[in-house]
């Protein structure tokens, strides 16, 4: 091994055998974005030429792009993947959307209330995560392990050390695991692996002219017409792209002409900002990505 | 020789005063792996106190914890950052902040470690913690350390400090059986031989710590013998493969592997790869192997090479670092885990515990929280654990309470032990089964368990009285009785009653297997212990059954005036009173003491013969 990726990826399908092996009913949490992509193809190398062993599970807030969920259906069927989708389709029917209840309380609903109902409902006892260290420095205390407590919660005193391969699987009555095999990858090494490895990934992420409208400083691309436009706003078109993905009314986009991977890493290497610069729920009402975990997000 | 491994795991030992955090900041900032909004931020914020101007990065800003962490003045065990280095290689950077709990938190961060940053301060010297540093480093194999004498800008970049200081930690670290130690003159705040080579310092041409850092590489692994251990089995049309991450040594089509323990080997007949098979694979790699013939192999078995075996064995000595809140008592079943191999696990003895300052070795017969010592263990089978430091992955293993699922230490083992090799149970022709039949009844162990006074002697006494009238052979282990003869020597501390109940469980087991049905009346308060003593005998024959009767009940009959010493401060470990009673949790039989004597016994009774009828 002489490249930085093949010894992330071989720790990752590390990873993701322990998880299946070691525990007796895994999930895949599948969100459709880059880290997600890669996270899917991990785990075809991991189980080759067996079938991926555990279901994907996507937490739909009925808010994200129409293209993800396209490109959703898409992977569904070359991967063929046993796809499951969570939605919280009482705080739909009772009308919550990220305009009429705040960033802050839409999330709680459609993603961590979602996700908590999801895992109970099937009585996953471990899921499978997208997340990177280099996300968030409070990440840099996070384990590839994640113990939670009974409601999912997380709680910083109890997790568990990690001491070379060898992972305490035990779960005491309630607790429940998260699994992150990116833990140790940084954003440029998903884009320089998503090149090296020629996977598709959601159009989003690539240059083009979309409708948008400027919001508190941010660029939101108007995917449908749900979206009520204040007072002086007019769609305007430009040419942007997405560095994350989320829902739509929630994610910022960037003014660019970067229209593939080569471009993505090349601006990667020279710029050196923090992924989630762009990302508008982690900046909302003080809530860090830290409390919001410790209620139960991924 | 192969390529430097691209990916390194560096621990980082010190403490906030010796300026780690401001080392650490700067090396993440100057070799470009902090994102310059984080950066920016660590220019623009400070914290009260803080003397750096604003417009220069704080570098301890860099480092800084979770907000959980700062509310409640705690500090979480271990904290991973990426080191990008110039060469295009990856660094993972472990820090252990805090003083508090800082051998369990250091032993963590250096378990995968293959270079340490060990900083020494200066002006002040060598201290306790920096023995305490090397220790814990040689404890976890950890064999290649680069010592940061920092602060020299405080003592005027003073070669004859540095030279001073480099001799002697130089010389403790060789003690130790480092295999490299490279001291670097170091100020971290203002950056000299950090990242760029000071001018201050025109008597050193040694590296700088970046490139003391860039230096390093895993052992060989890639030249050792053969480790895989199995993680699964992977099936697919026409194939069954041995999936697993290849610790050591290289792996090629057509070389003959087997299972360590077993005699059969095996021939590689394909390393499968999504993107097309592989002809070799090395240390480090995930692989799926399909074998000719196909052996017999299941997750936690250990693939070798013939030309190295592992040796299992069922009894080891090894040093743990204890990380449970709860202290370790010899006799206590645990649950021990390497990779993916999990196995029961008895703590036979504590041998001793060292002091890692002095590395001085004490008489010990338990180990707390952030002790380190060395231990016995037994298990029920033999295990392919290799010595730690022939191998980290095959050698290293943590030990878990079976109760809270919490891993409380981390083993090396050091060698097995050669009582296992030269004890080989005899299978004898008269077995368990012969005397069954004979007595005309399945042996068993009737298990009771609850308060003193609380009855459990004389429902016993009840029962036992049918059983005899039944035809039953039959024995009663009563508490107080064994104390007086096999267990005279212990006493009423958690870890003597934890020795007590499984002296109690062994002897039991031996009467079962001479075909009785045994009466055991002990306390026994604790569930891990009685766990234990369950996991003895195979499914069935153990039945445990719960008197339940209420404290004060209890404390009012008061049969041996126990509850009237304990009330007076003479009994301190009196069980209900002192210490607590865990009830079991699913008992096969709930009887109460308060009631009539006959009725827990047909109660148990009934209970005994549902389960002869079942089997």
């Amino acid at each position: 091994m002489t490249d930085v990726l093949d010894a992330l990826e071989a720790e990752a399908i590390w990873v993701l055998r322990e998880t299946a092996a070691a525990f007796r009913k895994p999930v895949m949490l599948y969100s459709i974005g880059k880290d997600s992509g890669v996270l899917l193809h991990l785990a075809r190398k991991a189980f080759h030429p067996g079938r991926i062993p555990f279901p994907v599970m996507h937490i739909d807030t009925t808010w994200k792009f129409r293209e993800m969920i396209e490109f959703r259906g898409r992977m569904v069927e070359e991967y063929d993947l046993d796809l499951l989708v969570s939605t919280n389709h009482d705080a739909v029917a009772e009308g919550v959307t990220p305009f009429t209840h705040g960033a802050q309380e839409y999330t709680r609903l459609m993603k961590t209330v979602a996700l908590r109902a999801g895992l109970d409902l099937h009585g996953f006892d471990v899921a499978i995560g997208g997340s990177r260290r280099d996300e968030e420095r409070s990440r840099a205390k996070e384990r590839i392990f994640s113990l939670r407590m009974p409601g999912h919660r997380w709680e910083p005193r109890r997790q568990r050390p990690e001491l070379w391969h060898t992972v305490n699987a035990e779960l005491a009555e309630g607790q429940t695991m998260r699994s992150f095999p990116l833990s140790n990858w940084t954003e440029l090494d998903v884009w320089r692996y998503i090149r090296r490895e020629n996977l598709p990934v959601v159009p989003l992420y690539f240059a083009d002219e979309r409708p948008t409208v400027v919001r508190d400083g941010q660029l939101i691309v108007l995917d449908d017409d749900r979206m009520p436009l204040e007072p002086g706003e007019t769609p305007v078109m430009r040419r942007v792209r997405f560095r994350s993905l989320g829902c739509y009314p929630l994610t910022a986009a960037m003014e660019s002409d970067v229209v593939d991977v080569d471009g993505i890493v090349a601006d990667l290497e020279a710029t050196n900002m923090s992924e989630r610069a762009g990302r508008m729920i982690d900046g909302d009402g003080g809530a860090s990505m830290e409390a919001k975990k410790v209620e139960g997000y991924f | 020789m192969t390529a430097p491994s691209p990916l390194i795991r560096v621990v980082a030992c010190g403490s906030v005063d010796d300026g780690k955090s401001t080392l650490i900041g700067r090396l993440l900032a100057e070799t470009g792996s902090v994102p310059e909004d984080q950066l920016e931020t660590a220019r623009r914020v400070r914290r009260a106190g803080s003397v750096i101007p604003v417009g220069e990065v704080d570098f301890t800003l860099l480092t800084d914890g979770l907000e959980a962490e700062r509310e409640q003045g705690i500090t979480i065990d271990v904290a991973y950052r990426h080191l990008l280095l110039p060469s295009g290689r990856r660094a993972v950077l472990a820090d252990a902040p805090g003083h508090e709990q800082y051998t369990r938190n250091m032993a963590v961060a250096a378990s995968t470690a293959d270079v340490a940053i060990l900083l020494v301060d200066a002006e002040r010297g060598l201290k306790a913690q920096t023995f305490r540093h090397l220790t814990i480093c040689a404890l976890m194999g950890v064999r290649h350390v680069v010592i940061a004498v920092n602060k020299l800008d405080a003592v005027g970049f003073d070669r004859a400090v540095y030279d001073q200081l480099a001799g002697q930690v130089a010389g403790a670290a060789a003690r130790m059986e480092m295999q490299r130690v490279q001291v670097v003159p170091v100020s971290a705040l203002s950056g000299d031989n950090v990242v760029a080579r000071s001018t201050r310092t025109p008597w050193y041409d040694g590296p700088t710590v970046l490139e003391a850092l860039e230096s390093a590489d895993h052992a060989s692994d890639a030249e050792a013998g053969v480790r895989l251990p199995v993680q699964s089995i992977i099936r697919a049309t026409n194939f069954r493969g041995i999936a697993g991450t290849l610790v050591r040594g290289t792996v090629s089509v057509g070389d003959t592997l087997d299972v360590a323990g077993a005699a059969t080997p095996g021939v590689v007949k394909r390393i499968a790869h999504l993107d097309g098979d592989r002809q070799t694979a090395v240390a480090g790699e995930a692989v799926c192997l399909e074998l000719e013939p196909d052996l017999d192999v299941t997750r936690g078995d250990l693939l070798e090479a013939p030309d190295d075996r592992c040796t299992p064995a069922d009894r080891f000595a090894a040093d743990v670092v204890w990380l449970g809140d709860e202290p370790l008592a010899h006799g206590r079943s645990y649950l021990l885990v390497c990779g993916p191999l999990r196995v029961p696990a008895t703590v036979t003895s504590v041998r001793h515990r060292r002091d890692v300052e002095t590395g001085r070795e004490d008489a010990a017969r338990v180990l707390r929280l952030n002790e380190v010592g060395r231990i016995e263990l037994a298990v029920d089978r033999a295990i392919p654990l290799d010595a730690y430091d022939r191998s980290r992955h095959t050698g290293g293993f943590v030990l878990v309470d079976r109760v809270s699922a919490d891993t409380v230490a981390a083993g090396m083992t050091r060698f097995a032990l050669r009582r296992s090799a030269n004890v080989t149970p005899h299978g004898y022709a008269v077995d368990r089964g012969a005397r069954e039949r004979m007595n005309g009844h399945r042996a068993r162990v009737l298990w009771f368990t609850g308060l003193s006074g609380s009855g459990k002697s004389t429902v016993a006494d009840a029962v036992e009285r049918r059983l005899h009238t039944l035809g039953y052979r039959t024995l009663v282990l009563d508490g107080d009785n064994v104390r007086s003869g096999l267990n005279k020597d212990l006493g009423f501390t958690a870890e003597d009653r934890a020795e007590n109940v499984r002296r109690v469980a062994e002897a039991a087991r031996l009467l079962v297997e001479a075909g009785v049905v045994v009466l055991v009346a002990l306390v026994s308060p604790f569930r891990s212990d009685r766990r234990s003593a369950r996991d003895l005998f195979d499914p069935g024959d153990f039945v445990e059954v719960y008197v339940d009767t209420p404290l004060e009940v209890c404390a009012e009959r008061d049969p041996k005036g126990l509850y009237r010493k304990a009330s007076a401060g003479e009994l301190p470990n009196l069980t209900g009173v002192g210490q607590e009673y865990e009830p079991p949790l699913s008992p096969e039989v709930v009887v109460t003491g308060v009631g009539e004597v006959d009725d827990s016994a047909t109660r148990v009774i009934d209970a005994l013969l549902a389960l002869e009828r079942a089997t």
